[in-house]
C-alpha cells in the first residue's frame, strides 16, 4: 500500500477528472468554473509531481510501472506545458463557442494517459496510457462539431490513429511472443539473441510511435488535424502528445530494445533524414500558417529524433533538450495566432500577417524572435537545441545525417524568412484587436523572453536534463 | 585585468539600443533615438581608442582575455584579442557612429529600430572580432545575419525583398557546413578554445576537410567568385548606411577569420588548397573589375571592386608571407574606409536626384565642388594611389605574391591597372564632363553632417597613407607569430608524417 504516494499525481488527476465530470452534469453553466479549476487542479499536479522529482527510480506494481529521472522530467515539463496551453487558449474557445465542460476534462484525461505513457515500464500499461491519451484526442480534434474542417480532421485523426494503434498492438504482442514478456526489463533480458520475431516487433512498434509524433512516412495526418483542428487544441497537439510520445521512445529504444540497436538505429536514421527534408521542403507552398507549423513540426520531430538515432546518454539528453526548447517555441508562436483576432474572428492564414509590424510592434517582435528561433538561428533558443542534437549527432561521427540535418536547416529557414517578410516587408493591412487575457500575454511574454534570453544561461536546462542516463 | 573592457565593448551598443527602445516614438521629431545612438556608439569608439593606447603592442599574446564558464562547463565564453583583432575593433565602432550619422532623411519610417538593428549589428560585429572560442565565434557571426536582413528588408530598394532572401540563405547554407566543422573539431580535439587549439594542432588527415567546411563559409562571406553574387544585390538594395556596414565590416569578418582560422587551425590544409585560393582570387580580381567596368549603376560598380579588392585580400593571405598577410590587413583596413565612403559617396547624390545610374549624371564638379574633392579622394583611393592607404595594401599584397608565384603576382597586377580603369572612369563620367541634365541644376553641394562624415573618412585614408606606421606597427607582431606557429606546425606536421 505504501507505494500510493509515488503515483500521487496520477490519483489525483484521475479524482479531479471524476469530480469535475460531477460538478459540470450537476450544475448548470459550469463550464468557465471548470476551466478555471483545471487549471488550478494542474498547477497543484505540478506541484504534486515536483516533490516526488528528487526520486532516482522506482519500480511499482510488480515493475510495471517506474519513475526515474526520465519520467519525472518529461511529466514536468507535459504538466507545465498543459498549465500554459489552457491559459493562452480560455479566451480563444469562448470566442469559438466551445467552452464547454468536456472540453477541460478531456484536455486533463488526455494529460493523465500521456502520465502514464511516460511512466509505464510495461506493454500493456504503456497500450492503456496511449489509448486513454488517443481517445481523448480524437474528440478534441473534432470539438468544433458544427466546423466541416474539424470533423473532418478528427475523423481522419481517429482512423489513422486506430490504424497505427493496431500496428503498434501488432508489434507488442510479437515482442511479447518472442521475448515472453510483456516487462520492459524483462523483454531487454530475454532478447539477447537475435530473432526475426522480434525484430518485427520493433518495426511495428516504431511505425505506431512515428505516427504519434507525426514523423515522415506517418505524417499524413498532421497537416489536416492541425489546421482542422480549433486552435487551442492545435497547440495542445503540436506539444504535449509530442512530449509523451518522444520519451515512450526513448523509453522503447533504451530499454526492451537496448541490446538490438543496430536493429534499430538505421531506421531512425532513415525516420529523422525523411522528416528534416520532407517538412523542410513541404512548408514552403503552404498559405496556412496552421498548416504551415504542421509541417514545421514535422521537421522538428526530424531533429529530435536525430539525438536519439546516436545510441548515447548525450543524444537522449540533447533530444529532451531539443523538445523543452520546442516546446517554448511553439507555445510562442501560437500565443501570436490567438492574438490575430478581429471582430471575434481569428485569423490565421500568412497573408493576414501582412504589414503586421507597422500596427502592432511587439507582437510582431515576438513572431520575428520565435520565427528565427525555429529556423534555427544563433544565438536564439532554437539554435541551441540543434547544436546539441549535432553535437551528439557528431560525436558517434554520424556526418551525413549532420549534414544533411543543417542543410535542411538552410531550406526550412526560407519558409520562416518568407513569414517574416510578410510581416515586416510587405503593406499593411487592417489592424487587429490589442485587448488579450492576461494569460495569453504572460505567455507570450515568458517564452518570448526564453528564447531570447537563452544564451545568457544556457547550461539551465542542460544541467538538469543531464542526470537523465538511459545506458 | 579586471574591468571586462572586452565585454563592454561588446554589450555597450546592446544597451544603447535598449535605451532607444524606451525614448519616445519616433514619429514627428525623432532626434532624441539618434543622439542616444550617437552618444553610445562614440562612447563605444573612445573605449576601443583607450583599448588601442593601453594594448601592448609588442607581446603576441592574446590580451584582455576573458574566460567565463558558459555552455555546461564544455564550452567557455572566451573573449580576447590580439594585434590583428584590434585593429578590426575600431574600424567597427569608427564606422558605427559614421553610419548613424548619415542616417537622415531617406529613412523616415521606423528610424528607432533602423538604429536598434544598427547597434545590435555592432554587437554582433566586434563580438567576432573578440571571440577566443570557435563556439563564440559562430554565435556572433551568424547571428549578425539576423539585423543585416532586417536592414536589407525593410529600408532597402526596390529589390529588397529578393537582395535580403539571398543573402540570408546564401551566408547561412555556407556557415552550416563551418558548425559541423566545429563541433567535429570539438570531438576531435576536446576543445573549441582557440589559443588550446594553436597549441594542440589538429591531425593531419582532418584538415583538409575542416578547412574547406570553413572555407565555404568564408568564401561565401569575402565573397570569393563564383559565390559572390548575392553582394550586388545586396549592396545595391541595402539603404546606405547598410551597405556602410556591409562593405566596410562584415565582409572583414571572413577575411579576419581567414587568417584566425584556417591558416591558424589548419595549416596543412592551407599549404594544400594554396592555389586553389589563388586562382579563385585571380578570378575574382580580373573578372569583377571586367564587370565593374560595364556598370550601369554606382552601387553595383562599387559592389563589384569590393569583390575586386577582397579577391586582393585572400590572396595576399594565401601567400603566407609577412608582407602578404599585413598588407592583407591593411587591405581590408583601407577598404572598409574606402568603400564605407564610396558608398556615402553615392547616398550623397543618390538622396539629391534619386537614381544611382551613372549616366543620369555628369559635371557635378561645377556645382558641387566640395563634392568633386572628397570624391576624387575616395576614387584615388580605391584605385591605389600612393598616398592613400589602398596603395600600401595592395603594393604589400603584390609584394608577398612576387616572393611566392611571379605568375601570379603578374596577374594580380593586372587588376590593379582595370581598378584604375573603372573607378577614374566613374569619376569621369559622374563628376566630370558636360552637364547635359538640366534636372541636376538644382543640386545643391555638401551639408554639415555630410562633410562631417565624409571628412572623418578622408583624413584617415590620407594619413594613414602616407604614413601607415600606427597600423602596421599594431600588427605586425602578431603576424609574425601567426607566421611563426603556421611555420612550425608545418614542419612538425611533415616531420611527424615521414
Amino acid at each position: 500500500m505504501e507505494n500510493f504516494q509515488y503515483i500521487l499525481p496520477e490519483i489525483f488527476l484521475s479524482i479531479s477528472i471524476m469530480l469535475f465530470l460531477l460538478v459540470g452534469v450537476f450544475k448548470k453553466s459550469s463550464a468557465s468554473l471548470i476551466y478555471n479549476l483545471s487549471n488550478i487542479s494542474l498547477i497543484i499536479l505540478l506541484a504534486l509531481i515536483i516533490n516526488l522529482s528528487s526520486l532516482d527510480k522506482v519500480y511499482l506494481f510488480n515493475n510495471s510501472y517506474l519513475i526515474d529521472n526520465l519520467s519525472n522530467y518529461m511529466k514536468i515539463i507535459l504538466v507545465g506545458s498543459g498549465i500554459f496551453v489552457m491559459l493562452t487558449g480560455s479566451k480563444y474557445i469562448q470566442v469559438i463557442n466551445l467552452n464547454k465542460i468536456e472540453y477541460p476534462i478531456l484536455i486533463l484525461s488526455s494529460i493523465l494517459g500521456m502520465m502514464i505513457m511516460i511512466s509505464s515500464n510495461d506493454l500493456i500499461v504503456f497500450y492503456m496510457g496511449l489509448e486513454l491519451q488517443s481517445l481523448a484526442l480524437y474528440v478534441l480534434a473534432s470539438f468544433n462539431r458544427d466546423n466541416l474542417l474539424s470533423t473532418e480532421s478528427g475523423l481522419k485523426y481517429f482512423v489513422l490513429s486506430a490504424l497505427s494503434s493496431g500496428l503498434l498492438l501488432y508489434g507488442c504482442s510479437l515482442t511479447y511472443g518472442f521475448s515472453e514478456s510483456t516487462n520492459f526489463d524483462q523483454i531487454l533480458i530475454n532478447s539477447t539473441e537475435f530473432n526475426y520475431g522480434t525484430t518485427f516487433g520493433i518495426v511495428f512498434i516504431l511505425v505506431g510511435l512515428a505516427f504519434k509524433i507525426s514523423a515522415v512516412p506517418f505524417h499524413m495526418w498532421a497537416p489536416d488535424v492541425y489546421q482542422g483542428s480549433p486552435t487551442s487544441v492545435t497547440l495542445f497537439f503540436a506539444i504535449l502528445p509530442k512530449i509523451a510520445a518522444l520519451s515512450v521512445f526513448i523509453k522503447f529504444l533504451y530499454t526492451p530494445f537496448a541490446n538490438m540497436n543496430d536493429q534499430w538505429q538505421t531506421i531512425i536514421v532513415f525516420i529523422s533524414i525523411a522528416s528534416m527534408i520532407f517538412g523542410a521542403v513541404a512548408a514552403i507552398g503552404q498559405k496556412n500558417l496552421k498548416r504551415l507549423i504542421a509541417y514545421s513540426s514535422i521537421s522538428h520531430m526530424g531533429y529530435a529524433l536525430a539525438g536519439l538515432a546516436t545510441v548515447s546518454n548525450q543524444g537522449i539528453q540533447s533530444s529532451i533538450t531539443y523538445i523543452s526548447i520546442y516546446l517554448v517555441m511553439n507555445l510562442a508562436f501560437f500565443s501570436c495566432l490567438f492574438m490575430l483576432r478581429r471582430n471575434d474572428k481569428y485569423y490565421e492564414n500568412i497573408e493576414d500577417l501582412s504589414g503586421l509590424s507597422k500596427k502592432h510592434p511587439i507582437l510582431s517582435f515576438s513572431l520575428l524572435i520565435v520565427l528565427f528561433s525555429l529556423a534555427g538561428i544563433p544565438p536564439l533558443a532554437g539554435f541551441f537545441a540543434k547544436f546539441y542534437v549535432f553535437l551528439a549527432v557528431i560525436e558517434q561521427s554520424m556526418y551525413f545525417l549532420a549534414i544533411v540535418g543543417l542543410l535542411a536547416t538552410v531550406v526550412a529557414a526560407f519558409y520562416y524568412l518568407r513569414i517574416i517578410k510578410i510581416i515586416y516587408f510587405d503593406p499593411e493591412k487592417e489592424e487587429y484587436e490589442t485587448s488579450h487575457n492576461l494569460g495569453l500575454k504572460i505567455t507570450l511574454a515568458i517564452s518570448t523572453i526564453f528564447i531570447l534570453a537563452y544564451f545568457i544561461y544556457p547550461s539551465g536546462i542542460t544541467e538538469i536534463v543531464s542526470k537523465i542516463t538511459m545506458i | 585585468m579586471n574591468f571586462p573592457i572586452l565585454s563592454s565593448l561588446i554589450l555597450l551598443p546592446t544597451i544603447g539600443a535598449l535605451f532607444i527602445l524606451f525614448t519616445k516614438s519616433s514619429s514627428g521629431k525623432y532626434q532624441s533615438s539618434k543622439y542616444v545612438a550617437l552618444f553610445i556608439s562614440l562612447a563605444n569608439f573612445l573605449l576601443s581608442l583607450y583599448l588601442w593606447y593601453v594594448f601592448d603592442k609588442n607581446s603576441v599574446d592574446f590580451q584582455f582575455v576573458e574566460n567565463r564558464e558558459w555552455l555546461s562547463g564544455f564550452i567557455n565564453y572566451k573573449v580576447g584579442i590580439d594585434g590583428i583583432s584590434i585593429l578590426f575593433i575600431i574600424l567597427t565602432t569608427f564606422i558605427t557612429p559614421i553610419c548613424i550619422i548619415s542616417v537622415n532623411a531617406t529613412i523616415t519610417n521606423k528610424l528607432k529600430d533602423f538604429l536598434i538593428a544598427i547597434l545590435i549589428m555592432e554587437t554582433f560585429m566586434i563580438g567576432v572580432f573578440c571571440s577566443l572560442d570557435l563556439v563564440v565565434f559562430y554565435l556572433f557571426f551568424e547571428a549578425g545575419l539576423i539585423p543585416m536582413f532586417l536592414i536589407i528588408g525593410i529600408w532597402g530598394g526596390e529589390r529588397r525583398v529578393y537582395s535580403a532572401f539571398k543573402f540570408f540563405l546564401y551566408t547561412l547554407s555556407g556557415s552550416v557546413l563551418m558548425l559541423v566543422a566545429i563541433i567535429a573539431i570539438y570531438w576531435i580535439t576536446g576543445t573549441t578554445d582557440v589559443e588550446k587549439l594553436y597549441e594542440l594542432g589538429i591531425q593531419v588527415e582532418y584538415q583538409n576537410l575542416l578547412w574547406l567546411a570553413f572555407f565555404s563559409s568564408f568564401a561565401v562571406k569575402t565573397p570569393m567568385w563564383p559565390v559572390h553574387t548575392w553582394l550586388p544585390d545586396a549592396h545595391v538594395e541595402a539603404p546606405t548606411a547598410g551597405s556602410v556596414l556591409l562593405a566596410a565590416i562584415l565582409l572583414k569578418m571572413a577575411g579576419y577569420g581567414f587568417i584566425r582560422f584556417s591558416l591558424g587551425l589548419f595549416p596543412i590544409a592551407s599549404e594544400n588548397f594554396t592555389m586553389l585560393v589563388y586562382v579563385l582570387s585571380l578570378i575574382a580580381i580580373i573578372y569583377t573589375s571586367l564587370v565593374a567596368l560595364m556598370q550601369e549603376d554606382m552601387k553595383k560598380l562599387i559592389a563589384y571592386s569590393s569583390v575586386a579588392h577582397m579577391g586582393f585580400v585572400t590572396l595576399g593571405i594565401f601567400t603566407m608571407t609577412q608582407q602578404g598577410i599585413e598588407g592583407s590587413i591593411f587591405q581590408m583596413i583601407s577598404h572598409g574606409l574606402v568603400s564605407a565612403a564610396l558608398f556615402l559617396s553615392v547616398g550623397v547624390v543618390y538622396e539629391r536626384h534619386h537614381t544611382r545610374l551613372i549616366n543620369k549624371y555628369g559635371g557635378l564638379v561645377s556645382i558641387m565642388p566640395r563634392y568633386a574633392i572628397v570624391f576624387m579622394v575616395f576614387t584615388l583611393g580605391a584605385l591605389g594611389l600612393p598616398g592613400t592607404t589602398g596603395f600600401i595594401g595592395e603594393f604589400l599584397i603584390l609584394m608577398g605574391a612576387f616572393e611566392k608565384n611571379i605568375l601570379v603576382a603578374m596577374i594580380a597586377s593586372l587588376g590593379v591597372i582595370l581598378g584604375a580603369a573603372y573607378m577614374l572612369w566613374l569619376f569621369k563620367r559622374v563628376v566630370l564632363g558636360e552637364m547635359n541634365n538640366q534636372e541636376l541644376k538644382s543640386m545643391n553641394d555638401l551639408k554639415t553632417f555630410e562633410v562631417i562624415t565624409l571628412s572623418a573618412l578622408v583624413i584617415p585614408i590620407l594619413f594613414f597613407g602616407f604614413y601607415p606606421e600606427p597600423l602596421i606597427n599594431s600588427i605586425e607582431a602578431s603576424v609574425e607569430n601567426t607566421l611563426n606557429m603556421y611555420n612550425f606546425d608545418l614542419i612538425n606536421n611533415l616531420a611527424s608524417k615521414d
